[in-house]
């Protein structure tokens, strides 16, 4: 069997999963991962030596969190850097015309940052040997700006499969695609004795979206799986650019439909620290309201449909009703069942209509009630578990080098939850719960938790609800707030999802229309741990497994 | 054994070589056979014609319309007690229910889909995206609705629509394969 060195293999070094020690998990983890800020008053803990290398650079007008312009050569070596810092994680990479950004976290420290280079000649120094869940981004950033990355572990393409008028098409001049005929994709390689083939998609048998799964299979063992998406490419980010923020909000919100709230509002969240606007205490509360309600929804279909995956038809009936209550309390309040357009640059749409408030405490009594009875019956029915339980294990080491948040992260021991750290308002005090396992059934676990405290956040939100306005006006262009002719204004926003982090960066010129976007999904670094989890299952768990990451396609398609 | 033997063998010979003792058999008049066909047909109709079985293709959504599409099966809106049910082929499929602008990466499986569909076979586009591309329309990856690969029957608009109004296009794709059925009710 032939493997690709530093490709989105399993880790070698990462510690062989608990094996069968999975007895006494039946409580649901309540501890919450202390957030890591330093105490106050204390001085600050000095950067590490990938962070201090990035603030060499020139500082550029971006908030809250820095963005510093590199020189290839110290970008180079921040490269280099990286492969003697573990505890910087890489969360996005992407590109502008003739320049590149990379966001990194100090996992020990919760400082996030962003290093940039220009990219003479198209050319700019490749982190995926440092940072294996750098290859996608690169590959994506060579299909969009015509960017590449030297040195880089992969360049085969990613999102573009030859079908676009156009090659790289977000360049400062895109060239007419000229290529004659649609390339045959390549896959990686498998060798071995009866090593044959499986090719999936992009049309699945269920109602899910469209991408293609290439398995090498051994029997009936998963020896490789490979994933290969973009068929939702619709192109966002160009449709975004040039766009006044409000307009562009709509994009966002449609970025991932099950998502919609947590993208919209990191977009919203960037847009307003680039323009120094704070929303009112209101339209925070009702944004985390909406936030929690959709974690909810979604983490009770998901749960509902891992265990239909696992032909446990009942609990998927219950789950489906109870997050249809969740979905009609949201319609009644909001006038919307997914909640979209709802959050918007410097607010929320709309207050809750007469009766919402009434019918979403009800919808989640419902849910408060019948809780007990679902976990109950997920944890003592042995079919179930034994489906579940020891199924697509992902190793801590992994989750730790892709720096893959959300259940995924959490369910192997990553705790990073961007609501507590670096947190934002109006979210106090959330318990992150944290599994060590890394199966099907932790991830199942930590929603399973994490619908109980989204429970208790709703309802104290409801309880506190601030009064006052549901919007500040944006500034408007040439001239009023931080929109001063001949500059551009950059915000980060960072926004836990149900699926993860949602990260967004914008930059905003005098006439208040971006001009530099990037929305990423949590799931760019979930997708490529979904192939090291279902190495060595069965072909027949690969739904189980999938489901339980349900990563987004439209979300990385972009 | 020999007395056996004897009445045995002119039996058979008898029964091998003449001509069976029925009658020929009526000529039938076509009059009544296609009358029958007819009740046949009719009476098929009224019990078994009315279902569906639908083939969702995601072309290019964000999503949103799957999640409600997915609700139609929920215990609330139990779509399969009105005799439409989702099928993992589109070999097996009445109706294609496609979402999404339609991108230009997932044209061409789109259409091995819709070639797939035995006919006859309706397709419907649900969502904002899948009439006319929605606010996708003129994206160097978009090529409009799904009007642009296959002749559409029936647009469901909304964003996404809900799984009511999902339903009622549904439920007008049954009663209009159905008239005869419909009519007599």
């Amino acid at each position: 069997m032939s493997d690709t060195e530093g490709r989105d293999g399993p880790d070698p070094e990462a510690p062989p999963p608990d094996g069968p020690s999975f007895a006494g998990r039946g409580a649901l983890p309540e501890v919450p991962a202390p957030p890591s800020a330093a105490p106050a008053g204390a001085p600050p803990p000095p950067d590490g030596a990938v962070f201090a290398l990035i603030r060499q650079g020139r500082a550029q007008d971006c908030r809250p969190h820095p963005r510093h312009l590199l020189d290839p050569g110290r970008w180079r070596a921040m490269a280099e850097a990286l492969a003697a810092a573990p505890e910087v994680a890489l969360l996005a990479l992407w590109a502008e015309p003739g320049v590149v950004h990379a966001c990194f976290l100090a996992e020990d420290q919760g400082r996030v940052i962003i290093a940039s280079c220009p990219a003479a000649e198209g050319r700019y120094p490749a982190l995926s040997p440092a940072r294996p869940g750098a290859v996608r981004f690169e590959r994506m950033v060579r299909d969009l700006w015509g960017l590449v990355a030297e040195g880089a572990v992969d360049l085969r393409p990613w999102l573009d499969h030859g079908r676009w008028p156009l090659v790289g098409p977000l360049a400062a001049s895109p060239a007419a695609n000229a290529a004659p005929a649609v390339p045959q994709p390549e896959f990686l390689t498998v060798e071995g004795e009866g090593v044959h083939q499986i090719p999936v998609g992009p049309v699945h048998a269920g109602i899910i979206e469209p991408g293609h799964f290439r398995f090498h299979v051994q029997g009936e063992t998963v020896v490789r799986l490979e994933a290969r998406l973009g068929y939702l490419h619709k192109g966002s980010i160009g449709l975004m650019l040039g766009k006044p923020a409000a307009v562009a909000a709509r994009f966002a919100g449609r970025l991932s439909g099950d998502s919609t709230v947590a993208h919209a509002w990191a977009f919203a969240m960037a847009v307003e620290a680039a323009l120094a606007v704070v929303p009112p205490p209101r339209a925070l509360a009702l944004r985390a309201v909406m936030a929690e309600l959709e974690r909810l929804h979604n983490h009770l279909n998901d749960w509902g449909f891992v265990c239909n995956d696992a032909a446990f038809a009942w609990l998927h009936a219950r789950a489906g009703v109870l997050r249809e209550g969740v979905l009609r309390a949201a319609a009644l309040a909001f006038g919307h069942r997914l909640m979209m357009d709802r959050v918007i640059p410097g607010g929320v749409a709309e207050d809750p209509r007469p009766g919402g408030d009434a019918a979403i405490r009800a919808a989640l009594a419902v849910v408060a009630a019948e809780l007990p009875q679902l976990t109950a019956v997920y944890e003592s029915h042995a079919s179930l578990q034994d489906r579940v339980v020891g199924t697509g294990v992902v190793g801590a080491g992994l989750v730790a080098r892709f720096a893959a948040g959300g259940y995924v992260g959490r369910a192997s021991g990553r705790a990073f939850d961007a609501r507590a750290v670096p947190g934002y308002a109006p979210y106090a005090d959330v318990a992150v719960p944290v599994l060590a396992a890394g199966d099907v059934d932790a991830r199942v676990r930590i929603r399973m938790a994490e619908i109980g405290e989204s429970l208790r956040l709703v309802d104290a939100l409801l309880d506190a609800l601030p009064e006052g306005p549901l919007s500040v006006p944006l500034p408007q262009p040439a001239g009023e707030g931080r929109l001063v002719e001949g500059r551009l204004v950059e915000g980060l926003g960072l926004v836990e999802g149900f699926r993860g982090e949602c990260l967004h960066w914008v930059a905003i010129d005098a006439g208040g229309l971006l001009r530099g976007v990037f929305p990423r999904d949590p799931s760019w670094l979930q997708w490529p741990l979904l192939e090291a989890a279902v190495e060595g299952n069965i072909v027949a768990d690969f739904p189980l497994c999938n489901k339980s990451f349900n990563c987004s396609y439209s979300g990385v398609d972009l | 054994m020999q007395p056996l033997r004897r009445l045995l063998w002119p039996r058979l010979g008898r029964s091998l070589f003449s001509p069976p003792l029925s009658d020929p058999a009526p000529a039938v008049p076509d009059a009544v056979v296609q009358a029958l066909v007819e009740r046949l047909e009719e009476a098929a109709q009224a019990r078994l014609g009315r279902s569906l079985s639908i083939r969702q293709v995601d072309a290019g959504s964000c999503n949103g319309c799957e999640l409600e599409i997915n609700a139609l099966g929920n215990v609330l809106y139990d779509l399969e007690r009105f005799g439409l049910r989702f099928v993992a082929s589109p070999r097996h499929a009445d109706v294609l229910l496609v979402t999404g602008p339609l991108t230009r990466n997932m044209r061409q499986a789109l259409e091995r889909t819709a070639a797939c569909t035995p006919e006859p076979k309706w397709v419907v586009a649900a969502g904002d995206c899948a009439v006319d591309g929605g606010i996708f329309q003129g994206s160097y990856a978009v090529e409009g609705g799904i009007g642009a690969a296959l002749p559409v029957d029936l647009l469901i608009p909304g964003c996404p629509p809900t799984p009511t109004q999902l339903l009622e296009g549904l439920l007008a794709l049954l009663a209009a394969q159905a008239p005869k059925a419909a009519a007599r009710r």
